[in-house]
């Protein structure tokens, strides 16, 4: 019981501090997400330290050795009173500072900024696909299962096509004939996301119309419409809503994969698989470029999927092989 | 199975033929009407769509999917090799994803609620919410760039394999793990297990004999639906460790606009997604008795 109380309120809390960094993100990001200065460039976070060596005051670096060298403008930054020849124990690998909690990216843009603004855009990518999907698979679902017949057959062919078709290309090959856009990357993900409702939908509608209640509606003179709307849509409410907080976590992977591949949100927009991809050059020297917005995305994804197991088990614990 | 087939590839053909052109990519300001009208005679392009379907397909299941715009050469050509490439490391993770995930999921279902069950728990846990590409850039971080103990990209000797099987292979060890404990579970609630146990039956006997093999038949049609992340995977696997397959492939095709390449990559996934999954019925078919004889 402890147990699972621990892992709730860790969920709850990650899932919190994201919506509220999602919602409030332009008021709190402590800098521009989009614009970076270049002076500050892969600045690591604030918990690494500078590597210092002993080097020597130079008007100009010479190239081969310039590893004990450093030049009379930086120096003079440190001290005015550094002269050449001086010699001092200056950093040759950049320490963390407090204007960049998490450091800096290779534009020198803020990480954590970059990181808030990301959470606003996975928010709203998440939102409105598992909303789209979600409608439109569960509307589709309860007509496929309610007349059966041609619409029924047609709809579940296209399930079929939609599932045998490879995502991840699909949207490569629509984001490099039409640029990427959020409209674009929202549609497509929708378009895979519904099949997984209007399947369930419908299984259960078939299930439902056979039952006692469903008959005496119909027997009393009910209309298709509103046995469907009133006494079938309100059976399947839990099955969606478990499937959704289950899609959650796919949704946020899926957008991440997309970005990363470059067919996902648009640069310059900060979204976190991008910020991964951005670091992936750089690992060797700069590895917290690719790490903070991956741990994030992790953190993210389990706090969803914990969420989703909890209102499953609540709601409906026959549903566990949708796992 | 044949009409979803059917109907994938006029998706895969209107998909191709509403993006784009495939001739902007070659002309030029010196490109004379002369050259134009040959590239849109090689390609077909003077044809009707109808007609340029028709080719597609016969051809196709001919196994000619026509020439590259790129390079000229037959598109098979270009998808043989890459084609083995992604087949080795996509048959490599999914045994990986066996080998590790279900013996895992059987020793959590049967120390259920002790240490090492939760311990196994949280690992699937982490395992399930990690994206593959960033998994393969951390492991290229540690193993490759920090130890140094096997190459960061490329293919080569099997140390090379190691990395992208794993990036690849770790999302199906954590769903493998987690589906196999609780259907584990569900079998060992059952009361034909309560009956071998009360008739005096082993330990032993009882998880590997009588209930391990009534767990595993619905892991198979999971495998089924396991196959889409298993290709999405690939991908982006393929792009983050430069590893020369379909889905660096259909990357390098999107971004030179090759449309008969693309057409080939796509058609290549989804007919291997639907032969998959047949064959996945079938093994679900001669692995239940109920089905087999219904």
């Amino acid at each position: 019981m402890f147990r699972r109380n621990f892992s709730m309120l860790f969920a709850s809390a990650i899932i919190f501090t994201v919506i509220g960094a999602g919602v409030f993100a332009p008021w709190i990001a402590p800098h521009d997400p989009r614009i970076g200065n270049l002076e500050d460039r892969m600045i690591p976070p604030v918990w690494v330290e500078a590597e210092l060596a002993p080097t020597v005051v130079v008007e100009r670096m010479d190239l081969t050795i310039s590893d004990a060298q450093i030049t009379l403008r930086q120096a003079k930054k440190i001290d005015a009173s550094y002269e050449i020849g001086d010699q001092l124990m200056a950093p040759i690998k950049k320490g963390g500072t407090r204007t960049y909690l998490l450091g800096t990216d290779i534009q020198g843009r803020d990480i954590l900024s970059r990181l808030i603004h990301g959470a606003r855009v996975s928010l709203i990518v998440m939102v409105l696909t598992v909303l789209i999907g979600g409608v439109v698979g569960t509307v589709l679902g309860l007509i496929a299962g309610m007349s059966g017949g041609f619409a029924d057959e047609f709809i579940m062919r296209a399930v079929d096509v939609v599932l045998a078709l490879p995502l991840i290309l699909v949207a490569m090959v629509f984001v490099a004939s039409l640029g990427s856009s959020f409209e674009l990357i929202i549609l497509i993900l929708a378009l895979t996301l519904w099949v997984r409702y209007a399947r369930q939908v419908r299984a259960e509608v078939l299930q439902l119309r056979e039952m006692d209640y469903v008959a005496s509606a119909r027997v009393s003179g009910a209309s298709k419409a509103r046995i469907l709307w009133r006494h079938l849509a309100p059976g399947v409410t839990n099955t969606v809503v478990v499937i959704a907080t289950i899609q959650v976590g796919v949704v946020l992977l899926v957008e991440a994969s997309l970005s990363f591949l470059g067919a996902g949100i648009p640069p310059p927009n900060p979204a976190w698989g991008s910020m991964i991809a951005e670091g992936r050059a750089n690992i060797s020297s700069s590895w917290w470029i690719s790490t903070v917005p991956g741990v994030a995305i992790v953190l993210t994804v389990i706090s969803t999927n914990i969420l989703g197991d909890w209102v499953r088990d609540k709601l409906d614990p026959q549903l566990r092989q949708l796992n | 199975m044949m009409v979803t087939l059917i109907v994938v590839s006029v998706v895969v053909f209107l998909m191709a033929r509403v993006t784009g052109d495939p001739r902007s990519v070659l002309i030029s300001d010196l490109t004379t009407q002369e050259q134009y009208d040959a590239m849109t005679e090689k390609f077909g392009l003077n044809k009707s769509w109808s007609e340029q379907y028709w080719i597609f397909v016969s051809d196709g299941v001919r196994g000619d999917f026509g020439v590259s715009t790129r390079d000229g050469l037959p598109v098979w050509n270009s998808i043989k090799d890459p084609l083995k490439q992604t087949l080795q490391i996509g048959v490599a993770a999914f045994v990986f994803a066996l080998l590790i995930g279900v013996p895992l999921g059987v020793l959590s279902a049967t120390s259920r609620g002790k240490a090492s069950d939760q311990i196994l728990r949280f690992f699937a846990m982490i395992g399930q919410a990690t994206p593959p590409f960033w998994l393969g850039i951390m492991l290229i971080f540690f193993f490759a760039v920090k130890l140094g103990w096997v190459p960061p990209s490329g293919r080569g000797d099997w140390k090379t394999y190691i990395l992208p099987t794993v990036t690849l292979g770790s999302f199906q060890v954590a769903t493998n793990l987690r589906f196999v404990r609780s259907s584990m579970l569900t079998v060992l609630g059952s009361e034909y297990i309560k009956l071998a146990r009360a008739k005096g039956v082993s330990r032993r006997m009882i998880i590997w004999k009588h209930a391990f093999r009534n767990a595993l038949i619905p892991l198979i049609t999971y495998w089924g639906v396991n196959l889409g992340t298993l290709i999405a995977g690939s991908v982006v696997a393929e792009v983050v460790f430069v590893w020369p397959g379909m889905g660096r492939l259909a990357y390098i095709a999107t971004s030179s606009g090759d449309y008969p390449l693309l057409q080939a990559v796509v058609m290549v996934f989804s007919v291997g997604f639907l032969i998959s999954s047949l064959a996945v019925d079938l093994i679900y078919a001669s692995v239940d008795p109920r089905i087999r004889r219904g």
